[in-house]
Order: C-alpha cells, then sequence, then structure tokens
C-alpha cells in the first residue's frame, strides 16, 4: 500500500487538494465575497492576481460551484442582441478561451459551432438583426439558410415533423461547451495560492450597515469586520439584499435541464431552438446535455417536474425523432434570478462598500470570467467598469433597460 | 396531477392557469417620483414565503388571488379579486 495513504489514514484532515481550507475566520478582511460559484471565485481570483488585493474571504454556505455554477448547460457564447451584452460577453470568450493556460488545467473547452434555429418569419428577422449586431462588433455570427444547417447537422429534422419547420438559423462558430466544475475550481486553485480564504459551509446570516456604510459581516461562524461587501449569490440574491434594506427588480424562477444516457458521438454542434424552447449539445461522455425555458412562476426549490421533460422531449423529438428510445438519466434545477430586461445587475448599490453582482438568469454561466474580471475592476477602483456600467441597479429608476432578448430560453 | 382551486369553479388542473405576477398595490402615479414609480414598475421582494399572486385561469378566462408559499409551491388560499381588495381595504 502506498505510504501517503497511510499517512492519510493517520490525518485528522486530508490534505489540501485544490484549496486549503482555513480552519477560522480571521476578525477582518478588506473584501467578503458572498457565494462560492463561478463568479465569486473569479471575482477573488482577479482581485488578487490583477489588483494585489488578497486579504479576501470567499464565504460559501454549501459547497464551492455547487449551486448554478454547477447546474447549468455549459454554452460559452456571445452572439447577443444588445451592443452592451455583445462586448460583454464577447469579452468572456476571449477569457475562456486563453482560461486553460491561465489557470494550467484543462477545462475542456469545446468549441462546438452555435446554431440558434428559426422557425419564423420574426424570429428569421431577430437572427438578421443580432448577426448585424454581432459583425459590426467583429464577432463571427451569420444568418444560415436550411443547406448548412442540414450540412452541419444531418440528423436534425428541418421540417420538425411538420410542425414549425426550420427557415434557417443564426450561426455562432465562437459557441463552446466548457467543463463547469473545472472553471470553478481553476479560479478557486488560482486564488487559493494568491492568498485568497475560501470557507465552505459558511452561510451569511446578516450585514452590517451604518451611516450608509457596510461595516462587516454576520456569519454562523462568527462576525466579520469589513467595508467591502460582494453578492454573487446567483438565485439567493433577494434574501442578501433583504440584509441591508435594498429591493431589486429580480424575481427568482426555476430553470431545468437534463441530460439523457451517454451515446456515441453524433452531435457535434450545439442546437437551440428559441421558438421550441430546447437546447441541446452532446457531453465529451457522450450524454445529450438539454435545457428548456424558466418554469414558469416564482419558486425557490430546486425541485424537479414531469411537466418540463414531458415538454421539453415533446419539442426535442420534433428536431430529432429518432431519439424516441433514448432514456433521460438524470434532470435538476437550478434557481435563476430572472430581471425584467434579461440583462444582469452589475456593480455599486446605494449602500457604500455594497456591490452586487446578480441577475444572472439563464446568461450567468458563460459570464464567469467577465464578470470575475469587471466586478474585481470595480471593487479595485472604486467605480464600474466601463463594461458593466449600463447593467448598473440605478438603469431601473432611470428606465434605461437593456433590452437584452438574445438570452436563453427567451422567445422571439 | 397538481390541482388549484378557482374561487368561481372549483379546482381545475394547474396546467390550466397563467401566473400573472405578484399582487401588489399601485401608487398614485401623479403623486409619485420617479424612483417610486420604478421601484412599483420594476422591483418585486422575491424572498420565499407566502406570497399574494395574480393567476389566470385560461379556459374560462377569469383572474384569480391565490396564496402560495414559494418555497414549497403550495397554494394556500384562492380568492376573487373583488375578497382580495376586500381584505386590502378592511387591513388599511
Amino acid at each position: 500500500m502506498p505510504l501517503r495513504l497511510v499517512k492519510n489514514a493517520f490525518d485528522s484532515r486530508p490534505g489540501p487538494r485544490f484549496f486549503t481550507q482555513p480552519e477560522r475566520l480571521k476578525d477582518s478582511y478588506d473584501v467578503v465575497i458572498i457565494g462560492g460559484g463561478g463568479h465569486g471565485l473569479a471575482c477573488a481570483y482577479y482581485l488578487a492576481k490583477e489588483h494585489g488585493i488578497t486579504n479576501v474571504a470567499v464565504l460559501e454556505q454549501g459547497y464551492i460551484g455547487g449551486g448554478n455554477t454547477g447546474r447549468n448547460t455549459t454554452i460559452v457564447r456571445s452572439n447577443y442582441l444588445t451592443p452592451e451584452g455583445v462586448k460583454f460577453y464577447d469579452k468572456s470568450v476571449q477569457l475562456f478561451q486563453d482560461l486553460a493556460n491561465d489557470f494550467d488545467l484543462n477545462i475542456f473547452y469545446s468549441q462546438r459551432g452555435h446554431f440558434t434555429l428559426a422557425h419564423t418569419d420574426s424570429a428569421l428577422r431577430t437572427m438578421r438583426w443580432r448577426a448585424e449586431v454581432n459583425k459590426h462588433y467583429g464577432i463571427e455570427s451569420e444568418v444560415v439558410d436550411r443547406e448548412d444547417i442540414a450540412g452541419a447537422c444531418p440528423e436534425l429534422d428541418l421540417d420538425c415533423g411538420g410542425h414549425l419547420p426550420v427557415l434557417g438559423a443564426l450561426y455562432h462558430a465562437p459557441g463552446a461547451v466548457v467543463r463547469h466544475d473545472a472553471v470553478a475550481w481553476g479560479y478557486g486553485r488560482g486564488a487559493d495560492q494568491r492568498g485568497v480564504e475560501i470557507h465552505q459551509k459558511t452561510r451569511v446570516t446578516g450585514i452590517n450597515v451604518s451611516g450608509g456604510r457596510v461595516t462587516g459581516v454576520e456569519t454562523d461562524r462568527g462576525s466579520i469586520k469589513t467595508g467591502t461587501v460582494i453578492s454573487m449569490v446567483a438565485g439567493s440574491t433577494p434574501r442578501v439584499t433583504n440584509m441591508v434594506g435594498l429591493t431589486t427588480p429580480i424575481v427568482i424562477h426555476p430553470l431545468q435541464a437534463c441530460v439523457t444516457e451517454p451515446m456515441k458521438p453524433w452531435l457535434d454542434t450545439i442546437i437551440v431552438s428559441a421558438s421550441l424552447h430546447v437546447y441541446v449539445s452532446q457531453s465529451s461522455r457522450g450524454e445529450l446535455v438539454m435545457g428548456a425555458s424558466l418554469d414558469p412562476a416564482e419558486l425557490h426549490s430546486t425541485r424537479s417536474t414531469l411537466d418540463f421533460t414531458e415538454g421539453l422531449m415533446d419539442y426535442l423529438l420534433d428536431l430529432f425523432p429518432f431519439l424516441g428510445q433514448a432514456r433521460v438519466m438524470r434532470q435538476w434545477a437550478g434557481m435563476a434570478d430572472m430581471t425584467p430586461d434579461f440583462a444582469p445587475i452589475m456593480g455599486t448599490t446605494p449602500i457604500e462598500g455594497f456591490y452586487l453582482d446578480a441577475g444572472w438568469g439563464t446568461w450567468g454561466f458563460k459570464a464567469t470570467p467577465v464578470s470575475g474580471m469587471t466586478m474585481a475592476s470595480t471593487v479595485a477602483n472604486g467605480r464600474n467598469h466601463d463594461l458593466i456600467e449600463p447593467f448598473n441597479l440605478s438603469r431601473f429608476e432611470r428606465f434605461a433597460l437593456v433590452g437584452e432578448r438574445g438570452a436563453a430560453s427567451v422567445g422571439h | 396531477m397538481k390541482l388549484i382551486d378557482c374561487p368561481f369553479i372549483g379546482p381545475r388542473p394547474a396546467a390550466e392557469f397563467v401566473y400573472g405576477g405578484a399582487w401588489r398595490p399601485m401608487p398614485d402615479a401623479e403623486q409619485c417620483s420617479d424612483a417610486e414609480w420604478g421601484c412599483y414598475v420594476f422591483h418585486r421582494d422575491s424572498v420565499p414565503g407566502t406570497k399574494r399572486e395574480l393567476w389566470y385561469h385560461g379556459p374560462s378566462g377569469t383572474w384569480l388571488v391565490a396564496e402560495r408559499d414559494t418555497l414549497t409551491d403550495r397554494f394556500l388560499r384562492t380568492m376573487t379579486l373583488g375578497q382580495a381588495m376586500a381584505e386590502e381595504a378592511s387591513h388599511a
């Protein structure tokens, strides 16, 4: 038996693998990040790496990457509709493409090409609009016809069994899938190596505000003094903003996804249909990873429903009739914090020292690197990064909404 | 099958109903500031709890108010808009 195993058996705790696990919280930190998902860990990473701010605690009530970071369908793309969204997500794609080198860790970044199918004239018009906005900002994005789609994905029934035939698609070559856990681990390890403390199983119970500024954080493991708190908790944002007396337009809806049993590789692109509310890609394990639209009403639960699988399969079989025998293996849900304009809420708030990185609805995973980078810059410099200025919470009282209709699960 | 108790025609399958968002009192548009109006139009209180919500029963074309626990997705009570408004008035 290797000696190392014997040694571990007598150790009180396992040795660090990706991160050290600090024994206790310090009395004070320069920055406290609530939420140890991709966004929180990325922000900690860039704070330490780009800005030299290392006295940082990431507080996570569960385990890292166990929330929406581990529950999405891992698609990365930048073919959004608004100039604000396109520039923001394009930066994210660029960062993603370099992440494996940055981390020295294989994140299984797999560029597949991304087809958004249009089944109606109005959808095709939106695709054309998106393609023109994308091209203006130098992003590979074009409207393609039925022959192009058939060439890339011959298994697809372009007539959808006679129900809403495909007219064309928006093709986005840089569309990719990534191993989502590895993104969280890579950022976590990088932050940890630079001195950031990651505290798992640490629940924030209150935020102390005095004279309009943040003074500390209460947790179930004790109090912390800090002048800067960043909330990066998709799905729990209203509970955190309640602690500082802020309201937001965020409403929590579950977003469900599922995977089939593994099968031989046959699908090497990402196929999305906004009209049929389906997005599907094949993982490197061979499973089809699929998602649909949001559950229809507010709910704070990650329960799964039969309604979701029934509805999704109905549409999936329109696109790929031969999958009738495929079995669904797992089904799960994440809590998506939806905003009225399908854009995030980021940056400064009326409470000094309290920063929001929220409203990540159905578009949070693909924004992991750029949100971490821009939030770190915002906190380090005390002013909103240019890329996130349009996403500030104050846009709702100024009636200056972003109107991002290129988001997933949004009909056109 | 999940049922919702319509105050007009009794329990019906949940799939027949459409969520209409939180039921909230509207501020006086003439009196309030832009910020207050923006708050009414956009801001919501999406912490888990028992919420009063608008639901629409599609087949019969009626709106109703439901009290629902947003942590467990249980419908606790349903009432007509008239009942809900009368209750609101008696609380005020």
